[in-house]
């Protein structure tokens, strides 16, 4: 299961397509969401569920598990299409995202759904949580691993900053963030927003170990996660290029569809394209 | 009916503000698009200064802004102005008790579908709290342009809180006579009070009318100032009429209901009850289905008001 090897990077592949495929459904449906930033993170997503996380859908709550953090909690529809394909709950769940009552919430909340392992949505929050669960990690040997996923524009938050700098401080090598690099948040480019670059050089003060990768290529992602298991003493980043709203060509790098959810016929030629492009 | 959001009718006022004086400077922390300052940063971009996803930081600039003399109207969401900007907002802003309006958006259950992570229900309560602040909830959209002037007149911290969904136009924009601090009397009545605020104005005054067609004659009141609170007004309607209701969009500890519950217990007991969100987070879906499914409708407040007047029957 940890090779990388051709059939490895096929079956991740595949599930990323899914998992795209899950997410252009499932907004289709709810009319509303963050489509943009979720397609920018299927590839790392599918990596880490089919590949890097130790985790088992039928004992969720097992004390050694891997834990996962979307810090981005915006990008819910990609976690929860994750969760789906790996079996934590039924795929029919997918069609109630943000309706009244629904288990999936417009920002993922740990007391709903099993397999939502932190309730995030305010930008900045969910990297501080990881820290707690890999402290808590080196206090009682658990043998997990953390992994937390970050939006560039969450990195103008001060928190995760205090965050970056209590990772080092306490050389918590068994935390991973990444980092999906798109360089789109709301309001347009982060460039001209509010620069955040050089990203990594900013970790890198903090002492962290830092490796740079293309954000949609299946192969890096595995090696940089494989990589990061070998760093000892300090904590990694994986600062991953990526297009926004990738996989559909009218939404990728479009600041436009952060929030916006496609409709009926934008959902066809999303469905299309996807088909067509794997 | 004409509808219109408050946040937009914020939008538009500010960049008439714009216009009118050269201190304004406009603060956004990556949502200009939801707050609408977005129009006035395309106006006055030299003025205009987005602060990234960094609200705290938002809330300390604009009190160095304040602070070098300039007039500052700070905007993200409820949420995320008041709660995450917090102790800026308490220490460097209404401690230092600078020039500052934190104009939030996107208050209360009708954010919507975002959900629960994103529907401030505390805002108001914890705002009230802070010293030297003045707290604002307008009802409509005229009457969000005419705060906004008036905040722009007066000095000091202030907390205006608008909404994300179109609500019901109350006011005429011209005729409007709105002065913080004195709580407006749309409908008269004598067998009880309604006290509102923000989007819960509109809904009051539709259960006045059904309870009319009862023969239940109740004042309708648009407390839109929170903070200070119109005490008189309140005490008037106390003795006038005997039973208060309070309906307000909000966690029912602390906000509308808290103050006028306090004004009227020191003063002038009466009954008074309570319509707001009981003490629960909210939830993901549409902003209409969530007043319903919290017991924010017309029909809850005439419930209510039912349930008033009975207490008021039997004491005596
Ligand atoms: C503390 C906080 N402030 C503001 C927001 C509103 N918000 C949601 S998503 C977003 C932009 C995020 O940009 P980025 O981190 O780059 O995410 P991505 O591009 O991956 O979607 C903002 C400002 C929030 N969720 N939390
Ligand atoms: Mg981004």
């Amino acid at each position: 299961m940890r090779e990388i090897n051709n059939d490895s990077i096929a079956l991740v592949n595949e599930k990323a397509l899914i998992i795209r495929e899950s997410i252009i459904k499932m907004l289709g449906e709810s009319g509303s969401g963050h489509t943009g930033g979720s397609l920018s993170a299927a590839d790392i997503m599918a990596c880490l569920y089919f590949w890097e996380l130790n985790i088992d859908p039928k004992d969720p709550k097992a004390a050694g598990r891997d834990r996962f953090v979307l810090s981005k909690g915006h990008a819910a529809p990609v976690l929860y299409a994750t969760l789906a394909e790996k079996g934590f709950f039924p795929d029919e769940y997918l069609s109630r995202l943000r309706k009244l009552g629904s288990p999936l919430q417009g920002h993922p909340d740990m007391n709903k759904l099993s397999g939502v392992e932190a309730s995030t949505g305010s930008l900045g929050q969910g990297i501080s949580w990881s820290v707690g669960m890999a402290l808590a990690e080196k206090m009682d040997k658990t043998g997990y691993r953390v992994y937390a996923l970050l939006g560039d524009g969450e990195l103008q938050e001060g928190m995760v900053w205090e965050a970056v700098m209590a990772a080092g401080h306490y050389h918590l090598d068994n935390l991973v963030a990444i980092v999906d690099n798109n360089s789109l948040q709301i309001d347009g480019r982060v460039e001209k927003v509010m620069g955040v670059q050089p990203i990594a050089d900013k970790f890198k003060a903090f002492n962290w170990e830092v490796l740079s990768i293309d954000g949609h290529n299946v192969e890096q992602i595995m090696a940089a996660l494989e990589k990061a298991r070998s760093i000892k003493n300090r904590p990694t980043v994986i600062v991953a290029k990526t297009l926004k709203g990738k996989g559909c060509s009218f939404m990728e790098d479009k600041a436009e569809w952060h929030g916006v959810a496609p409709k009926k016929d934008e959902v066809e030629r999303a469905l299309a394209e996807l088909h067509a492009t794997h | 009916m004409e509808k219109q959001a408050t946040r937009d009718a914020y939008g538009q006022a500010l960049v008439e503000l714009g216009h009118l004086h050269d201190d304004i400077v406009v603060l956004d922390a990556d949502l200009s698009s939801s707050t609408k300052t977005a129009g006035f940063g395309k106006a006055f971009p030299a003025r205009f200064i987005n602060a990234g996803i960094a609200e705290q930081n938002m809330i300390g600039m604009a009190a160095g802004l304040a602070a070098a003399g300039k007039t500052v109207f700070a905007s993200s969401f409820a949420i995320f102005a008041v709660g995450r900007a917090f102790e800026q907002v308490r220490n460097s802003l209404a401690y230092a008790n600078l020039n500052v309006k934190v104009c939030a958006t996107h208050a209360g259950l009708t954010v919507g579908e975002d959900g629960g992570s994103h529907q401030a229900v505390e805002d108001i309560a914890v705002m009230r709290s802070v010293p030297n602040m003045c707290v604002v909830v307008p009802a409509d959209g005229p009457s969000t342009k005419a705060a906004l002037y008036r905040l722009y007149q007066r000095k000091g911290p202030a907390y205006l809180r608008l909404g994300r969904p179109a609500v019901p136009k109350i006011y005429d924009g011209e005729k409007i006579d709105f002065v913080i601090g004195k709580g407006i009397e749309l409908r008269k009545g004598k067998d009880v009070t309604i006290i509102a605020c923000g989007i819960m104005v509109h809904k009051s005054l539709e259960a006045a009318k059904l309870l009319a067609e009862e023969g239940i004659e109740a004042a309708v009141i648009d407390m839109h100032t929170i903070k200070p609170i119109d005490k008189e007004l309140i005490i008037k309607q106390a003795r006038s009429t005997g039973a208060i209701l309070t309906v307000e969009e909000h966690n029912i500890i602390g906000g509308l209901g808290s103050a006028v519950a306090e004004v009227v217990a020191e003063n002038h007991p009466v009954f008074v009850e309570r319509l707001g969100i009981e003490d629960i987070f909210g939830q993901s879906a549409g902003p209409e289905e969530l007043l319903e499914h919290y017991g924010l409708t017309i029909q809850n407040i005439i419930d209510k008001i039912h349930l008033l007047l009975n207490k008021k029957k039997e004491l005596k």
